[in-house]
């Protein structure tokens, strides 16, 4: 509460920045305390990691204050809105279910299966990769393809500003010339990388999987291009070949959908994929998982690299 | 192959889009797309005829019976609306390389093309789904790659429209958001079919009252229901000509759909009409959309901006048609969102022919037009007859159904509300024939010649569609009172 009252206030924008990575590593905390381990995984990787760096990459080409100018609009329509809005849902909590009570609809109807059978029909041990992988399987396609379309609309409305003159010059490279920070980074990189291989393969037995492993990798490679500049970084991962590969996530996803239709189950059921179900399940989960780390990976590069990249653009244009 | 129909309209131009990013050539690309588009409007239509025999066809994702699993569900009502999106979707498509020419780069026409699909792939999802998360997962996809779409506009000022979208979008997406989830808390399922039966034992409770103003707010935000509709002229009228087309034919429908479906199927008609003041309170929006903005739309001096404007007054019309409440009014909402999408994609692609030659689209500079363009301004003429509601047009056999519908009710002033905006109508679409057919050609529209036939072809398609289901009305009216009666329960 108190931290989004300061975000809401503070006009240095580096302190909102974070302000807002500690805000999201605060609610990661509470996911915990409800025994969401998966959501808290997600939350600090996504809110207190890469979107911190990519508002970070953002200040960097907008610069870090702003003034509070006077202004004669008075949002009291805003306000009121707000107040109604808020109260509303007040209002409305008031005859839910108590949290955490068993006797819940939510405790009651859906989740029992879920629980009890998905050990023999999916057969891996974290149930919450059951019923995002498989159960609600389409979801996840769709929420894969939602990172995707942000990617390409990153990528349609920032990219192709970059050309000749950033292969002559190669400054920036050194855009960040400290010693210790290369060595103590490039020790890092290679760890950060087979964490998120391991979030991605161990999804199925405990908290983590692609949407998780794709932010850490995205990470890993970020770093390098913080380090030894961005332009040597998109010299190893080409524009074309990020956002085709972003593509290929999604087939991959879709592709496991259409393989199983082909052998004669409905979309996405990785039963029929192999003779055996379960580990037909097996296999198919951990297919589209890699999709999903795939494009989530690839989606973040294409973000940061078009964010950095305008920024490399104005730095050029002032020297 | 037919038993996955369902799927396969949605999964087409969803796997294709990211395939789309592999050409080099942009006419290519587009090539391909038209196929995609083309394959996505044939099997809807195989799955529309295969509900006229047999019924509702499940479609279980993953193979997991619902409500553990996703199914689509669909019936004769999304069976109509898949087979409206994928068709509008298919011959805007075959406009879009003729009319990119002049309005978008080449180098970023392949991820228009992708963007595009995704657009309608997010739209025939949310329409083909029986789940109502899977809603909000297909309403992210559409509405972010429509975000893209917007601002890939030629006029700097697309940036701030789709920005003002993005903004209005996602509160809207949030509300429909906060009340799904407060309907899972309450039910515990996510299934509509299955939540059409738990919600009635929770019903009177509060939080089932706020879902369902959070959810109604939503989706009036996302379906431009006056006075939420603040996003929808700008948007319409700084995006690309084809993107306008696509989603002034298709978006608020969508919308419209997703609103009938939860307020019929999901929360009930006896819910939504005599627990909540929703009829009382869509009818006073209704009517106030339909004046306000045809009033606005006649002073506007931007073609497309008038368009828009006009958009909002056809919201406001379908939004009437179902609060009055009746099986005739529902039928004129439902027949009026295919007979809307047919006038509005005629107009809006006669405007990508303006737009392509002469390279705006102000009133004023149009004069003489008439002359200089024939086949457009032609078309443009037809779509603004069906706008106005004229014998011989779709636009009449709607209107026609609406005001029977509130005749039945009694309701005589809102009949004689409904019949005044159809003047105004008449009003802001005569100015346009007045200065483009009465005055001489100006220097600039003196030199033009008729749009290139990759633009006319598909607005003349249209155009015709426009003519003939106005006057053979067997078809449309025959599916639409099917599919308004299942939705009051009335087995026909």
């Amino acid at each position: 509460m108190i931290t989004a009252f300061v975000i809401s206030r503070s006009t240095d924008l580096l302190a909102s920045i974070m302000l807002t990575g500690i805000f999201s590593l605060l609610s990661a905390v509470f996911f915990v305390l409800m025994d969401a381990v998966d959501v808290a995984f997600t939350e600090a990787a996504v809110g207190a990691g890469i979107s911190t760096i990519l508002m970070l990459a953002t200040t960097s080409l907008i610069g870090q204050h702003y003034e509070r100018r006077p202004t004669r609009h008075i949002p009291v329509y805003a306000l009121i809105v707000v107040v109604v809005t808020g109260s509303l849902l007040v209002y409305g909590t008031m005859d839910m279910p108590v949290f955490g009570n068993v006797d819940t609809p939510v405790q009651q109807h859906v989740a029992p299966r879920y629980l009890n059978q998905s050990g023999d029909e999916i057969g891996i041990p974290n149930v919450v990769t059951s019923v995002l992988a498989s159960y609600r399987g389409f979801d996840t396609f769709g929420e894969t393809v939602v990172i995707f379309t942000a990617g390409l609309g990153v990528l349609t409305l920032l990219g192709f500003r970059r050309t000749e003159h950033q292969k002559n010059k190669n400054v920036i490279a050194a855009m960040y010339p400290h010693k210790i920070l290369r060595v103590i980074g490039s020790l890092l990189i290679p760890p950060i990388m087979l964490f998120a291989l391991y979030v991605q393969f161990h999804g199925d037995f405990g908290p983590g999987g692609g949407f998780q492993a794709g932010v850490i990798f995205a990470v890993a490679i970020i770093l390098h291009s913080m380090l030894f500049g961005l332009a040597k970084t998109r010299r190893i991962f080409k524009d074309r070949s990020i956002y085709l590969a972003a593509g290929a996530g999604v087939l991959l996803y879709g592709g496991v959908g259409i393989v199983s239709m082909l052998k004669g189950g409905d979309f996405l059921d990785y039963s029929v994929l192999l003779s055996n179900a379960v580990s037909g399940q097996h296999i198919g989960i951990l297919l589209v998982e890699l999709g999903v780390g795939l494009t989530v990976a690839t989606v973040m590069l294409i973000i940061y690299f078009n964010f950095s990249g305008r920024a490399d653009h104005q730095h050029e244009d002032k020297t | 192959m037919l038993a996955h129909a369902p799927a396969l309209t949605v999964l087409v131009p969803l796997l294709a889009a990211p395939l789309s990013l592999v050409f080099v050539k942009s006419r290519h690309c587009w090539i391909f797309c038209l196929l995609v588009t083309c394959a996505s409007l044939v099997l809807s239509s195989l799955m529309l005829g295969q509900i006229l025999d047999t019924g509702t066809i499940i479609y279980t994702m993953g193979g997991w019976p619902a409500p553990w699993g996703i199914e689509y569900r669909v019936d004769l009502l999304n069976g109509f609306v898949l087979l409206l999106v994928s068709l509008l979707g298919f011959i805007v498509m075959m406009a879009a390389d003729s009319s990119l020419e002049k309005e978008i780069d080449t180098d970023k026409r392949k991820f228009f093309y992708s963007s595009y699909l995704l657009c309608l792939t997010g739209m025939l999802g949310i329409t083909a789904t029986g789940d109502a998360f899977n809603v909000f997962v297909f309403l992210e996809i559409s509405s972010l790659s429509t975000y893209t779409l917007i601002a890939m506009g030629k006029d700097r000022k697309a940036l701030w429209a789709s920005y003002q979208y993005l903004i209005m979008g996602t509160i809207g997406a949030t509300f429909i958001l906060i009340g799904i989830g407060l309907m899972y808390a309450m039910t515990g399922t996510l299934n509509m079919h299955d939540l059409s039966i738990r919600l009635p034992e929770v019903e009177n409770t509060r939080t089932v009252f706020t879902a369902f103003a959070f959810f109604m707010v939503g989706v009036c935000l996302k379906l431009a229901l006056f006075p939420l509709h603040l996003w929808l002229p700008n948007a319409y009228t700084y995006a690309p000509s084809i993107v306008s087309a696509l989603i002034a034919a298709t978006a608020t429908k969508v919308a419209v759909y997703v609103m009938l479906r939860f307020v019929f199927t999901i929360f009930g008609i006896e819910f939504s009409f005599e627990h909540m003041p929703l009829q009382e309170v869509l009818i006073a929006l209704g009517v106030a959309g339909v004046l306000t903005s045809s009033i606005i739309a006649i002073y506007q001096t931007n073609l497309k901006r008038l368009a828009a404007y006009s958009s909002v007054a056809q919201v406001g019309y379908m939004i009437i048609g179902f609060a009055i409440g009746n099986v005739t009014g529902l039928t004129a909402t439902i027949l009026h969102l295919f007979n809307h999408a047919l006038m509005k994609g005629a107009l809006f692609l006669a405007m990508a022919g303006i737009m392509y030659r002469l390279g705006h689209v102000e009133i004023k500079n149009l004069q003489g037009l008439g002359r200089t363009m024939p086949l457009t301004m032609a078309a443009f003429v037809v779509g603004g007859l069906s706008l106005i509601g004229v014998p011989l047009t779709v636009g009449f056999v709607s209107k026609w159904y609406l005001v029977l519908g509130i005749i039945e009710q009694g309701w005589w002033l809102l009949a004689v509300l409904v019949l005044f905006g159809s003047l105004l109508a008449l009003i802001y679409i005569w100015r346009v024939i007045e200065i483009a057919y009465f005055s001489p050609p100006n220097a600039s529209t003196s030199q033009v010649s008729e749009a290139p036939a990759m633009i006319l072809i598909p607005t003349w398609i249209l155009v015709l569609g426009n003519i003939y289901f106005g006057i053979d009305t067997d078809l449309t009216v025959g599916i639409t009172s099917l599919a308004a009666q299942s939705l009051f329960g009335v087995s026909p």
